[in-house]
């Protein structure tokens, strides 16, 4: 990031991408991500989306904040940060983590590559330079963002490994989930690991800014053949939703932005409790996170299956099939149709009577039709939050 | 010789005393205002110092007035509009400016060209003040409960602190880490504070101007950072900490109110200083003008500060020499000057290019902590800073009302000014050396501002004093630290409103919740006077 020109009348920064997602947001729909400038929505939500889940789709994930951790204490840095032990990540191994302040509520999640037990890099969705830098406090460990030096890009679909393949960047299909390698994508020097928000197949391309452009006109080389799609963060919202995986400041507030110090939540409430290792040694919420396993969630984040098909949006749940006898008893954070799996889906907070799997719960939806709203009381049915879950996500080899 | 008598005589026509008057007259009371001017306003005018200009020659800028009270009084159909303005900039020695903008991104950015992490803890700062400005908020308009006391209402009082504190809703339950911070936040200086949070010196140093304006307390003072606090606590349209001028100058607020008042049959006597408060067996009955004449009610109400109220207009005889006591020793201290200017053009600063939005918020010099601290080492040797704490706006720039067209109006707030100048006091030569100083400091950060001076008001505590009547010049009525704030303000055991004399009220900044051209105290003393009536009136704010 060049922050020494900044200008008043360009508030935010262009991605290494820019010259070619402004090419293709014909809507002229942006967002602001980070302080940068993505496409919401390129021209249509709906054919980004399925592009993702029928070829593939490129996003742009530039945006996304990105930390060197390096020195001899590096792996031990990372212990002390997040939930989970990896004391025994291999090379080229990328973990999923959360990390949590000392009362034990979640800051942040992330993906974390290593490099070499004195290298990783931490790719997450909020600013951490300062907590990072806190916890590196007495390791010998260096923290540095390095956000602005790396261009990115989701590629994520079920043609996503063949049109890597196609573009002759050797041996990708054989590349593990939560897996990472440098390749060349036609004379392009690249890190692809095999991660992504769609949990789909797919991948996510590191590369040097330079490289930006090149590498993104490769993937819609094949385009007369199979149809590749730039997608939008609309369309990323959709898939992410129904992979169920969740997002700071939209699912739950971060512990490091909520202002109201009960709207922070702990791994348990979050459905994360699988990310906890309470075996491992001292690491930040330790002692916190034994008490609230102990004591278990007042309420927690689930997925919700939700009759009829007027999403869910906003919506407050409740308890009883009669709504003159209801009481409020969780929220809808995040809802949609979900085309592939024509179902009404959602992620919500339901209270500890109800967030068993297979409890029901009701959603009040004021659905807009033509200036009024319907308000419809739906019957929910408490679902795993993982509602897309095609096998082909995990194949190796891959499909080409 | 007016022999009419009223419900209520109000002694001061400042917006304290004005809010009282408009509340009281709204329940139906007899109110007269008297003022000593010839115009309203106290501390928030509008005057045509120099012909053409438009001068806030006080208070210039406005956040904490109460939305409630901007509502009751219907100000905005009384004229007056309060306009949001973009950015604050802090102009550096070495040809850079650090900028906030409205713009969340823009501003990280601005940041982030002195420090990532400052940038980053930016966010930070701002929820953890804006968690305090949440706590405090509720409390502003409370009359605080006695603690010493057993009345029902104290204790019922007392209880609803406390139940607020415990609140799990309002406040998203505040556990034991907020009510530290709170306790860390209202005692600490804002130095040591903002060392939690930033490592660039022009970062602090930019933030703690908030911390020090109108205080005789430096950046190093423990309590400091609680003035930030009360800076930060108001609002424009829920943006909570945002500033905006008042279009016409903050007289504006107070000439609105007057004719709020008016429309509810308040009456306003200009031109009449009072010179004593009549008071039999303990008991105050009317006032006595200057002129001799003498205007009689029930009750009395004053906007004066508690210093002039009880030293100047009340006979000490009639007080509890105790009470007379903790008055004497109320800590008022002049130490802020202002600077009113008429500019035949716009400044053209050496570091923020023209048409940058960031130079048409408040603009300021200070380069580090050391720097400003070093200002009010200064002001405690009786002398003006040699390197001021100035606190500049061009409210022309988004005001079309305040100068002719194609010239402009700047405020210059300055921080460390002493009300009583070593080596031989103030003199004539002394106040137009002090004016020269800042305005050749100024002058160093711009490359015509030298030359586009028309005219300047050059204010000293002495003439904020004169004019206003604020006692040493203070502009919040006294001090702002915690030996002063809620059930301490202004004296022990007199924080409700009410004085040692029977049907005698304070009104003004003296009480808190305090300064700034906020309105609670005096809606807060109506409240108190409307239930020792036994009346009742509902709106927003009571």
């Amino acid at each position: 990031m060049n922050t020494s020109k900044i200008s008043y009348k360009k508030p935010l920064l262009e991605t290494p991408f820019h010259e070619r997602t402004s090419e293709h947001c014909y809507a002229n729909d942006w967002y602001r991500w980070a302080g940068y400038k993505v496409a919401k929505e390129y021209s249509s939500t709906e054919l980004e989306y399925t592009s993702m889940r029928n070829t593939a789709g490129v996003i742009d994930i530039t945006p996304m904040h990105k930390y060197d951790i390096k020195g001899e204490d590096a792996k031990k840095f990372i212990n002390k940060l997040i939930t989970k032990d990896i004391t025994n990540i291999q090379s080229n191994q990328v973990v999923y983590g959360i990390w949590c302040n000392e009362d034990g509520m979640v800051i942040d999640d992330g993906t974390i590559f290593c490099f070499n037990e004195n290298h990783f890099r931490i790719f997450c969705a909020e600013r951490n330079l300062n907590w990072f830098s806190d916890t590196a406090t007495g390791f010998k460990a260096s923290v540095e963002d390095i956000s602005p030096s790396i261009a990115a890009l989701a590629f994520q679909g079920p043609l996503s490994c063949k049109i890597l393949n196609l573009l002759k960047v050797e041996n990708i299909e054989n590349l593990k989930p939560f897996h990472f390698n440098n390749y060349n994508i036609e004379n392009h020097n690249v890190t692809i690991s095999r991660t992504g928000f769609s949990g789909d197949l797919g991948y996510e391309i590191w590369c040097d800014p330079s490289q930006a452009i090149g590498v993104w006109d490769s993937l819609f080389k094949f385009n007369r053949d199979y149809k590749v799609l730039a997608a939008g963060m609309n369309a990323l919202e959709m898939v992410r939703i129904e992979a169920g995986f969740i997002q700071p400041n939209v699912d739950f507030m971060s512990a490091e932005q909520a202002l109201r110090p009960n709207r922070m939540r702990n791994p348990y409430e979050l459905g994360l409790g699988w990310l906890v290792n309470l075996n491992k040694e001292y690491f930040t919420g330790k002692q916190a996170l034994i008490r609230h396993k102990e004591k278990g969630p007042e309420k927690k984040l689930v997925g919700l299956d939700i009759e009829g098909d007027k999403p869910a949006v906003g919506s407050v749940l409740y308890d009883n099939s009669k709504k003159n006898q209801a009481k409020e008893i969780g929220i809808v954070t995040a809802a949609m149709w979900s085309p592939v799996l024509k179902s009404n889906i959602a992620i919500g907070f339901v209270s500890k009577e109800h967030y068993k799997l297979g409890s029901n719960v009701y959603a009040e939806i004021y659905h807009p039709e033509e200036l009024d709203y319907r308000k419809i009381w739906a019957e929910c049915k408490v679902v795993k939050k993982q509602f897309f879950n095609n096998p082909r996500r995990n194949e190796t080899p891959a499909f080409t | 010789m007016n022999k009419t008598k009223y419900d209520v005589a109000i002694i001061g026509g400042g917006h304290n005393g004005l809010t009282t008057a408009c509340y009281l007259a709204k329940a139906g009371l007899k109110v007269i205002v008297v003022e000593r001017h010839e115009y309203v306003g106290g501390a928030a005018v509008s005057r045509e110092l120099h012909p053409g200009w438009t001068y806030s020659n006080c208070s210039y800028v406005c956040s904490l007035l109460r939305p409630e009270i901007f509502r009751d009084l219907e100000l905005s159909n009384h004229g007056l509009q309060i306009i949001p303005y973009e950015g604050s900039a802090s102009m550096l020695n070495d040809g850079r400016f650090y900028a906030h903008y409205q713009d969340h991104d823009l501003t990280y950015r601005s940041i982030a060209q002195f420090s990532k992490k400052d940038a980053e803890a930016y966010d930070r700062f701002g929820k953890d003040v804006m968690r305090q400005c949440k706590i405090i908020k509720p409390l502003l308009k409370m009359t605080p409960p006695d603690p010493t006391s057993f009345k029902p209402k104290d204790i019922m009082g007392l209880f609803e602190f406390a139940k607020y504190f415990a609140a799990k809703d309002e406040l998203g339950g505040l556990g034991e880490k907020e009510i530290y911070d709170t306790i860390r936040f209202w005692t600490m200086s804002v130095r040591d504070y903002l060392e939690e949070y930033f490592e660039s010196d022009i970062v602090k140093v930019h933030l703690a101007g908030s911390a020090i304006i109108g205080t005789a307390l430096g950046p190093y003072s423990p309590g400091s950072a609680y003035v930030l606090l009360h800076h930060y606590m108001g609002e424009v349209d829920g943006t909570v900490g945002a500033w905006g001028y008042s279009r016409g100058g903050m007289g504006s607020i107070t000439k609105a109110m007057a004719s709020s008042l008016k429309s509810n049959n308040g009456e306003i006597k200009a031109g009449s200083p009072v010179s004593q408060i009549l008071i039999k067996n303990n008991k105050s009955y009317g006032l006595v003008l200057e002129n001799g004449d003498e205007i009689y009610a029930d009750k009395i109400v004053s906007n004066l500060d508690v210093k002039r109220t009880f030293l100047k207009v009340v006979e000490e005889k009639e007080l509890p020499s105790d009470f007379y006591k903790a008055v004497k020793n109320f800590k008022i201290r002049g130490s802020s000057g202002k600077l009113n200017i008429a500019l035949d053009d716009l400044p053209i600063w050496k570091s923020i290019p023209v048409g940058d939005p960031a130079g048409t918020g408040d603009l300021h010099i200070t380069q580090n902590i050391e720097e400003m601290e070093g200002a009010y080492d200064d002001w405690k040797d009786g002398k003006w800073s040699q390197f001021p704490y100035v606190d500049m706006c061009i409210p022309s720039i988004n005001d079309p009302t305040m100068a002719p067209q194609g010239k402009h109006y700047m405020s210059v707030f300055i921080q460390y000014v002493p009300y009583n100048l070593a080596n031989g006091g103030w003199t004539e030569e002394k106040r137009l050396e002090f004016g020269k100083h800042v305005m050749n400091r100024i002058g160093n950060y711009s490359t015509n501002f030298n030359d586009i001076i028309n005219h300047a008001e050059i204010r000293t505590p002495k003439e904020i004093e004169a004019e206003v009547g604020l006692t040493e010049g203070n502009i919040f009525q006294g001090e702002l630290t915690m030996d002063q704030l809620m059930f301490n303000r202004p004296v022990p055991g007199y924080a409700q409103y009410k004085t040692p004399i029977k049907n005698l009220y304070m009104c003004g900044s003296s009480t808190h919740p305090g300064g700034g051209v906020m309105g609670a105290p005096g809606a807060n003393a109506a409240r108190e006077i409307l239930k020792d009536l036994k009346m009742k009136i509902s709106t927003h704010y009571i």
